[in-house]
């Protein structure tokens, strides 16, 4: 078993249901392509669940590592491998993949047979990005989800999905552009300072961030967060992702909220903290400060939205927030608990785009004003949409809560007024959410329109089924989740604060120098 | 019996699910069936707290699954059994499974039907969870779980713009304490390494009373959120939207009083801290006389209760900052019984009086007079208010006279006061209550009228329950004053004075003067004489001025006009807050959006206009000069071309004749050269 | 004896008539026949020019013209037969989508 290219197959067998649906299948055989990509998407779940039982949890380094040389004489490979850090997102992204699949039967109308191949290759580049261990081949799959979701969302998006899709395309565009410079400048600094070899390796890279003066180090890490911030999307940012999430069809709101922003705060946890410790300790206050800042203002500004998909998006800003502040916490609790929030926000935030996909099919607005009094006529949508919101606002016994509870004892932990500011989001996201439960589900039905709204059918609830079964699972018995994650994000956490010693060293030299 | 204490929860989640996912099949059955998991939740208890209370009592863990770990963090889902929970299970689970049975009559006929025992399940397990864990995230999740209920309670008609603004305002007021909850219990963590009890009570004597003070006053935050205290009540009165059992089970009984248990659970951290004790005897003290002062003047029967029950709240906390956790947790109970006995009896009149007008049913102005037509409702209210205004041997008597003794001992004289005042008044606007609303003439509406009726069984039985609790709640486990039983019982679980430990002096000092109990000697006569004198005075007061002379409201009312109207208004504290907290954070949220999309998104926007408005301009240069010269020299043959295409014109007889007029010139020229 | 002179001037007259009629009248029939009268002032030169130098090679190509000048008369006749098919007439001036 060891042998076979396990997450090779799982990364490149979308893409390969993409080539097969481009060639060998009819415009017109709508059934048959829906029926072979949800068949794609399952297989590729089926074949990535051996991850989750055959991972190693006492392991903090790789697994189910595969390399091959590809451009040897710049030092490029294909190299990829998991650890703790990323195989829940590995999961998660086949997970999301079935979903989004299957939200899209009746969603979309128009061009199905692209629909399906964009969705197909955009799974591609998304495994590709958290099992590449090759910075070279990481900034490779990070651009190849550009291109899909840029479609996704200018063809099948909503009424400016043009200025959506060019604004989210050249926003990430700009940051990804900035990180490759960093990365090159840490491919030469590590050609001149560390091991004096060109290579894009990141187990070999890893280990030689101390050797790299801190002034050199505060450039890259300013690089690496421009690229990673934009995509995650922090304060100031971050207004790409609510204009791009309204516009988006529902699968691609989902995978955008569920996945894509996971790859900037995937890339913090694998490259900046880990390539860059220092930078990284001199950033945190400023870091913390955007985070903080982030969930206090993505709460308050989503509780000023009309439209229930921009209100969504604000809170994933506001989420985020929360992820970065526990990531900044630089403690195994902060780490762990934002490792957490980020699977917890792909669930609860993915569900609850696809929530809003649910009624926007039926009634096309997303208007909180047009809705108000539905738990009368959709009894079961209410009760779906009641749980994904409370998982969202971290009631305890759901998975928000874990992740939120261990951010703030991790942030506390560092320091206490980075947790007392970061409860107040704690309030406010409780705010916003009931205010929009509210408007939506109670009152009187006074729109007729939604007196035909019908309930959510099989088809809803099977694809809502095992997300709120996770929100469960990940509430009461996190157990399993945080187990794989823990000795990677401590050999992470480690490895930051390791160079802590050296780190003040420096800072002294870079005093003296600025005296003289 | 004890390692059968999992099962307590577990009831209530079958009857969740039950009713749950098969509402609308149950239909009127989910009443008895969420009855009937309370019943056996109830027998569990029973169970324990005989084993608890006969048996070797002690303290003892039952572990079921470690919850979260992470690095050094680690928190396990268990349950801790001991004196203190024995204590509350018996009231959560007696009173809600009494609440129960009473709604399984009252909600007759109520759309929401299952929906509503779903809920009512959901809260006792919340309140269960609450009660048991045994430490503080388990007790979180309790603590969110009920704030989650009393949300969906509240508004459970939700079709009522009011009841879900209510509900919705006292879940965010909940989550502002929940806030200081969580800081609180980070800094014990940090302080102490772990959430569990029973470690974080070993390492409490090693804080330094700074940071003791600073867990207890963090904590307190929560607990002021969820007990209704200065600051956070506001949400209490407007909870009364919700159906009467709940607030009755909820907003009366246990929920309300979580804070207070939360508290007494911490004991050993407060008696280190003593700022943040004298902080709690102040605030609960305010709260106790704010309150009463504005259930003097309410009219809806239902509001009254509540800002009875914001003041009850208060003497607990009261109790608890002058060191007498015991006599806290005392009155917590006896009040669970009066309190919950009043807020059944008072859903009984309101569903007497369903034919009346909407905004009539509770209002006491439209009462008066029900003495007759509903004898049962109305002795068994008549004791809940005698038990709540503290006249002995009812059960409010033994405990409120505690906690003012208590306060007077340890040398709060202020709070004693304040106490002493607000007891006054409760047994005033209690009997006020009692003869606006049942005795003089009825001013019910004459619709309504002839459908007033008593209550049927499942109602009235719980009421004569509660009732008799009411009267020997108190006295059982309550005589003598300061040694009763439930003092020996309660003894384990609150903190004593270490030996020798790092307690400070203060600290030994509340706790010497609370622990000791029997305080002999006259003084102790005087106080039970002064607090007979004050209840009975209060009642007195009642009778002259709303049976005997019926004239002396409208005019004291035109007297102290404005004082009334302060009173009648809350003392304007929603409108406050509503300018104060409400209006600003809107306008900010307003202004930050408008922030958000002009200036962030202006910056991205900007930035790319900028992008395209240079681009135009490097396009018109392109255009212009460097493809100008390329389009020039096209441009300049093809406009001699449009000249002279006009000389091919298609007859050949003109050619011939320009080329026979070419061969006569060139010869003309050859020729004539 | 005729002199030189007449020859040439008869030529001269006829190749003009021939070349007015060329440019100058609308009917392809007319304008073929003209140019028959060209041919011909040229023929009557050459033979006159035959005469006066006592060399029969003008003869030679007074006949070699006649020759040419049938060939020419048929294909000519044959193009205005076929434009006459087209468009039902013969008008030279009428036939100028050969412009611009």
């Amino acid at each position: 078993m060891s042998n076979m290219p396990l997450l090779t197959l799982i990364t490149f067998l979308p893409a390969a249901g993409a080539v097969i649906i481009m060639l060998f299948m009819k415009k017109e055989q709508t059934k048959a392509i829906k029926g072979f990509a949800t068949a794609v998407a399952v297989l590729d779940f089926l074949i990535s669940l051996p991850l989750w039982f055959q991972f190693d949890q006492s392991e903090a380094g790789f697994q189910f590592v595969e390399k091959v040389s590809w451009i040897p004489t710049i030092g490029v490979s294909y190299f990829v491998g998991i650890d703790g850090i990323s195989v829940l997102l590995v999961l998660l992204t086949t997970l999301t993949m079935i979903v989004g699949v299957v939200c899209s039967y009746t969603a979309i109308e128009e061009r199905e047979k692209e629909y399906y191949v964009c969705l197909l290759l955009l799974a591609t580049g998304m495994l590709g990005t958290f099992i590449a261990l090759d910075i070279f081949l990481f900034y490779v799959f990070f651009e190849v989800t550009l291109v899909p979701m840029y479609f996704l969302i200018g063809v099948w998006g909503g009424p400016r999905k043009l200025y959506a899709a060019i604004k989210f395309f050249l926003y990430t565009l700009f940051g990804s552009v900035l990180m490759l410079l960093g990365i090159l400048a840490f491919y030469f600094a590590n050609f001149k300072m560390g091991t004096g070899t060109l290579t894009f390796d990141l187990v070999e890279l890893y280990g030689v961030g101390p050797k790299i003066p801190l002034s050199l180090q505060i450039w890259i890490f300013l690089a690496f967060f421009i690229g990673f911030a934009i995509k995650v999307p922090m304060f100031p940012f971050h207004t790409w992702l609510p204009d791009a999430h309204v516009e988006a069809p529902t699968a691609g709101s989902v995978i955008l909220a569920g996945i894509l922003l996971k790859m900037g705060t995937y890339g913090f946890v694998r490259f900046a903290l880990p390539l860059l410790p220092q930078a990284s300790q001199v950033f945190v206050p400023f870091m913390v400060l955007l985070s903080i800042i982030g969930i206090i203002y993505g709460a308050l500004v989503a509780m000023a939205q009309t439209d229930i998909k921009k209100l969504v998006a604000y809170s994933s800003v506001s989420h985020l927030g929360f992820v970065m502040l526990g990531i900044f916490a630089l403690n195994d609790q902060g780490v762990l608990g934002g490792q957490l929030q980020m699977i917890n926000h792909g669930i609860s935030t993915g569900a609850l785009f696809l929530l809003v996909g649910v009624v926007y099919e039926r009634r096309h607005t997303r208007l909180i004003s047009d809705y108000g009094g539905l738990s009368k006529v959709v009894p079961v949508y209410t009760v779906l949409f009641a749980i994904t919101m409370l998982s969202s606002i971290g009631l305890p016994g759901l998975n928000g809560f874990v992740g939120e509870f261990l951010i703030l004892i991790g942030a506390f932990k560092k320091s206490y007024v980075y947790a007392a500011f970061a409860v107040i989001g704690i309030v406010l996201g409780a705010a916003y959410m009931l205010w929009l439960f509210q408007r939506v589900f109670f009152g009187n039905l006074d729109n007729p329109e939604n007196e035909k709204l019908t309930d959510c059918n099989t088809r809803e609830v099977l694809y809502l089924l095992p997300l709120i079964i996770l929100m469960f699972w990940i509430g009461l018995y996190p157990k399993p989740f945080l187990g794989r994650m823990e000795a990677s994000v401590k050999k992470v956490v480690k490895m930051v604060n390791a160079a802590e010693a050296p780190q003040k060293a420096a800072l002294g030299k870079m005093t003296k120098l600025e005296k003289r | 019996m004890i390692e059968l204490a999992w099962l307590i929860p577990v009831f209530p989640v079958i009857g969740v699910l039950i009713n749950g996912l098969f509402g609308r099949h149950v239909g009127e059955k989910a009443g008895p069936i969420a009855s009937v998991m309370a019943g056996l939740s109830l027998l569990v208890v029973l169970g324990i707290a005989s084993q608890m209370i006969f048996g070797a009592g002690g303290s003892h863990t039952v572990p079921l699954w470690t919850w979260v770990e992470a690095g050094s963090f680690s928190a396990s889902m268990s349950f801790l059994i001991d004196p203190l929970s024995t204590i509350m299970l018996l009231v959560v689970a007696g009173v809600g499974f009494l609440v129960h049975v009473y709604a399984v009559g009252y909600m007759h006929g109520d759309p929401g039907y299952p929906r509503f025992f779903t809920y009512l399940n959901l809260f006792m397990l919340s309140m269960f969870l609450l009660v048991l864990g045994d430490n503080y995230l388990v007790m979180f999740v309790g603590w969110e779980g009920v704030g989650l209920c009393s949300y969906l309670l509240i508004g459970f008609w939700y079709e009522k713009q009011s009841a879900s603004d209510a509900g919705k305002k006292a879940f965010i007021v909940n989550r502002i304490g929940d806030a200081g909850f969580l800081l609180g219990m980070f800094l014990i963590w940090t302080l102490t390494g772990s959430l569990t009890y029973t470690e974080v009570f070993q390492a409490a004597p090693e804080m330094s009373a700074a940071m003791a003070s600073a867990v207890g006053l963090l904590l307190f935050v929560g607990a002021v959120g969820k007990s209704a205290q200065i600051p956070l009540y506001v949400w209490l009165p407007d909870a009364m939207e919700g159906p009467t059992p709940v607030s009755a089970l909820i907003h009366a009984a246990t929920m309300v009083t979580a804070g207070v248990y939360m508290v007494a659970r911490t004991s050993p951290i407060y008696v280190m801290g003593p700022d943040a004790m004298s902080v709690i005897a102040i605030v609960g003290a305010l709260t106790g006389l704010f309150a009463a002062s504005i259930g003097l003047v309410q009219n809806d029967i239902k509001r009254v209760l509540a800002y009875s029950t914001v003041s009850q709240l208060g003497f607990m906390f009261m109790a608890l900052g002058v060191g007498a956790f015991a006599a806290g947790i005392f009155h917590l109970m006896t009040h669970a019984f009066f309190k919950g006995l009043l807020f059944l009896g008072s859903g009984s009149v309101i569903h007497a009086l369903h034919h009346a007008p909407e905004d009539q049913q509770q209002d006491m102005r439209y009462m008066g007079g029900l003495k007759d037509k509903m004898p049962v409702t109305y002795w068994t209210f008549l004791i809940g208010a005698v038990a709540i205004a503290g006249v002995p041997p009812l059960a409010g008597f033994w405990s409120k006279d505690e906690i003012l003794a208590n306060a007077f001992f340890t040398g709060h004289y202020t709070v004693w006061i304040m106490g002493t005042v607000a007891a006054f008044m409760t047994a005033f606007y209690m009997f006020r209550l009692i003869f606006m609303t049942f005795h003089g003439e009825m001013r019910v509406d004459h619709h309504a009228r002839e459908h007033i009726h008593e209550s049927p069984a499942t109602m009235t039985v719980p009421l004569i329950i509660l009732a008799v609790l009411s009267v020997i709640g108190g006295v059982i486990p309550g005589f003598p004053p300061e040694a009763g039983w439930i003092h020996r019982f309660l003894a384990p679980s609150l903190a004593k004075v270490p030996a020798g430990g790092h307690a400070t002096d203060q600290g030994v000092h509340l706790m010497n003067a609370a622990a000791g109990g029997g305080h002999s000697g006259p003084a102790v006569v005087l106080l039970i004489i002064l607090a007979i004198a004050v209840a009975v005075g209060g009642i007195a007061l009642a009778w002259h001025m709303y049976v005997r002379d019926t004239e002396a409201p409208n005019r004291l009312y035109e007297r102290f006009r404005g004082l009334y109207r302060l009173l009648l208004e809350k003392y304007y504290i929603d409108e406050i807050y509503q300018a104060c907290i409400v209006e600003p954070t809107y306008k900010l949220m307003r202004g930050l959006w408008t922030f958000d999309a002009k200036v962030v998104d202006g910056a991205v926007n900007g930035s790319s206009l900028i992008t395209v408005i240079s681009s135009r301009f490097s396009g018109i240069f392109d255009l212009r000069t460097v493809d100008g010269a390329v389009n020039g020299t096209a441009s300049f043959i093809r406009f001699f071309s449009q000249v002279f295409k006009y000389l091919q014109s298609g007859m050949v007889q003109n050619y011939l004749f320009v080329m026979l007029l070419g061969i006569f010139v060139m010869l003309s020229a050859y020729l004539f050269r | 004896m005729i002199p030189m002179t007449h020859f040439l001037v008869l030529g001269a007259i006829l190749f003009l008539i021939g070349a007015a009629g060329v440019l100058m009248r609308r009917n392809a029939i007319i304008i073929l026949l003209s140019i028959e009268l060209m041919l011909n002032a040229v023929n009557v030169t050459f033979v006159g020019f035959s005469r006066h130098l006592a060399d029969m090679t003008g003869q030679v190509f007074g006949i070699f013209v006649i020759t040419v000048a049938a060939c020419e008369a048929a294909v000519g006749l044959a193009i205005l037969i076929a434009l006459n098919r087209d468009r039902t007439m013969v008008n030279v001036d009428e036939v100028n989508l050969l412009k611009w």
